[in-house]
């Protein structure tokens, strides 16, 4: 039930939000992120944006996890 | 790289980065030499580690259990017969999330009532319940709060904006519960043996991971806060593995993508606005003092519970050990009754219906490596 999705916002007028996924957009109350910036990504739970998403964390642990793919040694396993 | 890269979920689930964990995690297990167990407090942990088939490439010594962390599973059978008594009460609409509908009750479920002419409708979002008691003024319209920290905002801001607009006419039941009573409960019982806790990344969001401190600080337990990809488990893993083995417990932040220290600001406020903590009952638990959220008296208007309604004595289905697998103490194939009477498509217990379930999650995705028939 804790799922939440990252969408970006790509419009945004008061508190309501134009989120969009991969083409598919939705509708999306900001009233608990009021700071959204158009551009973001948001992280969406029951119609409502509750979390930003960070990019240079989310590079930092992209970056982490190619250097641990690097040294597997079962990769090819898969 | 692009900010599309650096949200791009595939990556986070990368093979090679997965089997380059599993391998440092078998490592620092044969260095551990002992077995542990870590149990994960979410349904989407829960069904994360079944989909991606991690258990199998963990060694034998680590042992995952689920704990309390599918809030469908964990509301007792006494709030679904009041939701139930509400949607057959004249003149009113019960507004769900849909793994609430067959959850079983002590007579039924809240599909059967609909089946019966009860109005019970599916709703995405508290917002929806909101715009429906908007559109029907005559109507009562009751949303079936339950939920932990990551849902509660959103009711409270549905709460909100209904009071911001006077809908008058839009109440909650609210059967809200927060994670750390449980945990605490949990971590001081002598019978659930458990080194570490992969603490869930969604309620995080909203709480800081600071909430989680007191797992090492006053019960000595390990303690990660992890995402939902095969590769963020993964790290997890590793993580709890290397502070059991150093035997320096703390709370990583494994998911600082999205999670903060300090959460959500604007979230947590709303949410005390409108809400204050109650004691909750837990399948499986009992009564935990302070571990829901019930609505502030000011509030009283919007208040579903001080509906009178007559409600039975809850009575829990028979043979089912739901309780003992939210508290990790058994896994779903220890219980007589799955697989066989209690099967997704004919479920029994409330860990079965909801798909955050624990045993609906093995059940779809374990059940071949169990021996099952699929």
């Amino acid at each position: 039930m804790c799922l939440a999705v990252p969408m970006r916002l790509i419009r945004r007028e008061g508190d309501a939000g134009t989120l969009d996924l991969d083409g598919v957009q939705r509708e999306v109350s900001l009233a608990l992120l009021p700071d959204a910036q158009v551009g973001e990504y948001l992280l969406v739970h029951a119609g409502y944006a509750i979390g930003t998403l960070d990019e240079e964390e989310a590079k930092i642990t992209l970056q982490l996890l190619k250097e641990v793919a690097g040294h597997s040694e079962a990769r090819h396993d898969f | 790289m692009t900010s599309e890269e650096a949200f791009d979920r595939g990556a986070f689930g990368d093979p090679g980065a997965v089997a380059g964990l599993a391998s440092e995690i078998r490592k620092g297990a044969e260095r551990l030499g002992r077995p542990v167990t870590f149990m994960e407090v979410c349904g989407t942990h829960t069904n994360a580690i079944a989909a991606a088939g991690l258990r199998r490439l963990l060694p034998g010594s680590i042992r995952l259990i689920a704990g309390p962390g599918c809030p469908v599973c964990v509301t007792p059978v006494g709030y679904v017969d009041r939701a139930e008594a509400l949607a057959r009460r004249d003149g009113t609409t019960v507004c769900t999330f849909g793994d609430m509908l067959r959850v079983p009750s002590s007579t039924g479920s809240l599909e059967r009532v609909r089946a019966g002419g009860g109005d019970v409708r599916i709703v995405y979002s508290p917002r929806d319940a909101v715009e429906l008691a908007r559109q029907n003024p005559s109507r009562q319209v009751v949303f079936l709060g339950v939920g932990f920290e990551t849902t509660v905002p959103t009711v409270a801001a549905a709460l909100d904006e209904a009071e911001a607009t006077a809908v008058s006419n839009f109440m909650v039941l609210s059967g809200h519960k927060v994670m750390p009573p449980p945990l605490r409960a949990l971590a001081s019982d002598p019978g659930v043996k458990v080194d570490g806790l992969l603490c869930p990344g969604h309620v995080s969001v909203i709480t800081g991971w600071r909430a989680f401190t007191f797992l090492p600080e006053e019960y000595g337990l390990a303690a990660v806060v992890a995402g939902f990809t095969p590769t963020d488990v993964m790290r997890g893993v590793r993580d709890l593995v290397r502070q059991v083995a150093e035997g320096k417990p703390e709370v990583v932040n494994l998911y600082s993508r999205v999670v903060t220290a300090e959460g959500n600001a604007r979230a947590k406020s709303l949410v005390e606005r409108y809400f204050t903590p109650e004691d909750q009952i837990w399948r499986g638990f009992g009564a935990i003092p302070g571990s829901g959220l019930g609505l502030r008296q000011t509030f009283a208007h919007r208040d579903a519970s001080l509906i009178e309604v007559d409600v039975c004595v809850p009575v829990e289905p028979e043979g089912c050990r739901c309780g003992e697998i939210l508290k990790g103490t058994i896994n779903p194939p220890e219980c007589p009754l799955f697989g066989r009477e209690c099967t997704h498509e004919s479920p029994v217990g409330a860990c079965m219906v909801s798909s955050e379930g624990t045993c609906a999650a093995w059940y779809r995705h374990e059940r071949l490596s169990l021996g099952g028939t699929p």
